[in-house]
């Protein structure tokens, strides 16, 4: 049982840390397979990452109902934590989440249980923040789409085998569908619904 | 006494949360206005403050702000603008495009052109390019969903028939990434074609109407217009006459009561770094000389 005083903290400087942590996550997801950092510095709830803790103490709030895999979920410190540094409702049903954080790729529910928005309120959908290995070794993926100088590179180790079919079916739902931002560690790249991915060849 | 305080850039944090989710949806959905809780701001609707809460929503303490009001870095709302920001979140500002990585703009876009390290940021009156044709939100909602732009090609054809040609001369409507059609903003639409494929990023904030749109980098942007009758820029067919630029975006100024004009270049950054180069216009002055006398 962790108590308040155990819990790991949010950021030191809340409005500076939140301010550069939005910009590295607007200038990823305004290009699409750039590598960005997040800089600020706080208490990271295991299996979170220090991005996607980062990221959770930026966006959310009472506003935002949030998602848990079950990795996520399989202890109550995430949980904790977001509801003491957020305020956030940490929901049990996906499909009406603003925000799904996603520890462990492989289990990653098929998109249609998550929010794809309406053709009228398309930003109504869910953004996945989803940890991955690595954003700078691994398969070589090709970026095309808006906030793209013609083809972007990402190295990236995602283990989600059948992402690229998800990715395709994904943009097919366009003005809906969902917006993906991957972060490894400290780095974060987003995949917005505008993205399209292929594998790279050789 | 203490003195008044802010938090860092005026706003506070639950407000700044809710309004940067906004922009990341918006530029997830290139052109799409996504509805945000606008906020009463210490200016009046009409005077930007729309661009202000995106701006504030952005803006971090390495920033260099650049506010312009019809290109102009010395008007009454590009100066106070400025020195909100100057007081509320104690950033650098500037008059140069080149060096300024926030910019705000009231209906111009800058001549120079902008860099991949920059936010353009708009000032919006009303973000609804369809409204003046369905003043119904729930049916311009649906327009949007469906990708209805007949009415608005309706619309410009209603120009060509009775004028000859296409008399929008602002808020020329644009379709971003083949899917959305966007209002501009008020930009004459001379500057259209600076949006297409542009380097930097650029949000729209429209306070009064509480929406919020984006264009991401490198996206295309094409404004509408008919094969026969195809887009064309706008301008007067002068040069400036203080910098002597022919290719700018020129503003009309009557000198007297007789009628006599004159032309000069709408973006005072990009004249007066034209005329430091040392070009010179009709009316211009002996610049060094005067300068440093």
């Amino acid at each position: 049982m962790t108590t308040i005083a155990e819990m790991p903290a949010g950021f030191a400087d809340k409005v500076l840390s939140a301010q550069s942590t939005f910009r590295s996550v607007m200038d990823a997801m305004a290009r699409p397979g750039s590598v960005q950092r997040i800089e600020a510095a706080s208490g990271v709830p295991s299996p979170m990452m220090r991005g996607s803790a980062a990221i959770a103490l930026t966006l959310f709030d009472q506003d935002t109902p949030v998602w848990l895999d079950a990795a996520m979920a399989a202890t109550p410190n995430v949980a904790k934590w977001i509801k003491f540094h957020t305020s956030a409702p940490v929901i049990a049903g996906s499909s009406v989440c603003s925000f799904a954080l996603i520890a462990d790729a492989r289990a990653l529910p098929d998109f249609e249980e998550f929010s794809f928005g309406t053709g009228e309120y398309p930003d109504r959908s869910t953004t996945i923040i989803l940890q991955v290995g690595s954003l700078t070794e691994g398969p070589a993926y090709e970026l095309r789409g808006p906030g793209i100088d013609g083809v972007a590179i990402l190295r990236a180790s995602i283990d989600l085998p059948d992402l690229l079919d998800r990715l395709s079916l994904n943009a097919k739902l366009f003005p809906r569908g969902i917006d993906l931002v991957l972060v490894a560690d400290d780095a974060v790249v987003a995949i917005p619904r505008t993205t399209r991915l292929t594998a790279k060849e050789g | 006494m203490n003195a008044p305080t802010y938090n860092f850039a005026y706003l506070d944090e639950q407000t700044k949360r809710m309004i940067r989710r906004a922009i990341l949806k918006a530029i997830a959905i290139p052109g799409y206005q996504v509805p945000f809780a606008s906020r009463e701001m210490p200016m009046p609707y009409g005077w930007g403050t729309g661009g202000v809460q995106v701006t504030a929503a952005i803006l971090g303490v390495t920033d260099v702000l650049k506010v312009i009001d019809q290109g102009s870095d010395d008007t009454t709302n590009a100066i106070s603008i400025r020195k909100f920001f100057e007081k509320t979140a104690g950033v650098a500002v500037t008059t140069s495009t080149l060096d300024a990585t926030v910019i705000q703009t009231r209906h111009r876009i800058p001549e120079a052109p902008l860099h991949e390290k920059q936010v353009l940021v708009y000032q919006v009156p009303i973000p609804e390019p369809l409204r003046f044709l369905e003043p119904r939100e729930t049916e311009t909602r649906r327009m949007h969903a469906l990708g209805e732009y007949g009415l608005m090609h309706v619309k410009l054809y209603e120009d060509i028939a009775r004028f000859g040609h296409i008399a929008t001369a602002y808020a020329y409507p644009v379709k971003v990434n083949a899917r959305y059609v966007m209002d501009p903003s008020p930009t004459p639409k001379f500057d259209n074609p600076k949006m297409d494929n542009c380097p930097a990023l650029q949000l729209f904030g429209a306070g009064r109407e509480k929406r919020i749109y984006a264009i991401p980098p490198y996206t295309s942007v094409v404004s509408l217009d008919f094969e026969d009758h195809p887009f064309t820029r706008y301008k007067h067919d002068a040069c400036c006459a203080l910098c002597g630029a022919g290719e700018s975006y020129l503003d009309e100024i009557v000198t007297d009561n007789a009628g006599s004009r004159m032309f000069v270049c709408s973006d005072t950054d990009f004249c007066e770094t034209r005329q430091a180069e040392g070009h010179r216009g009709s009316e211009s002055a002996p610049y060094a000389e005067n300068r440093h006398a």
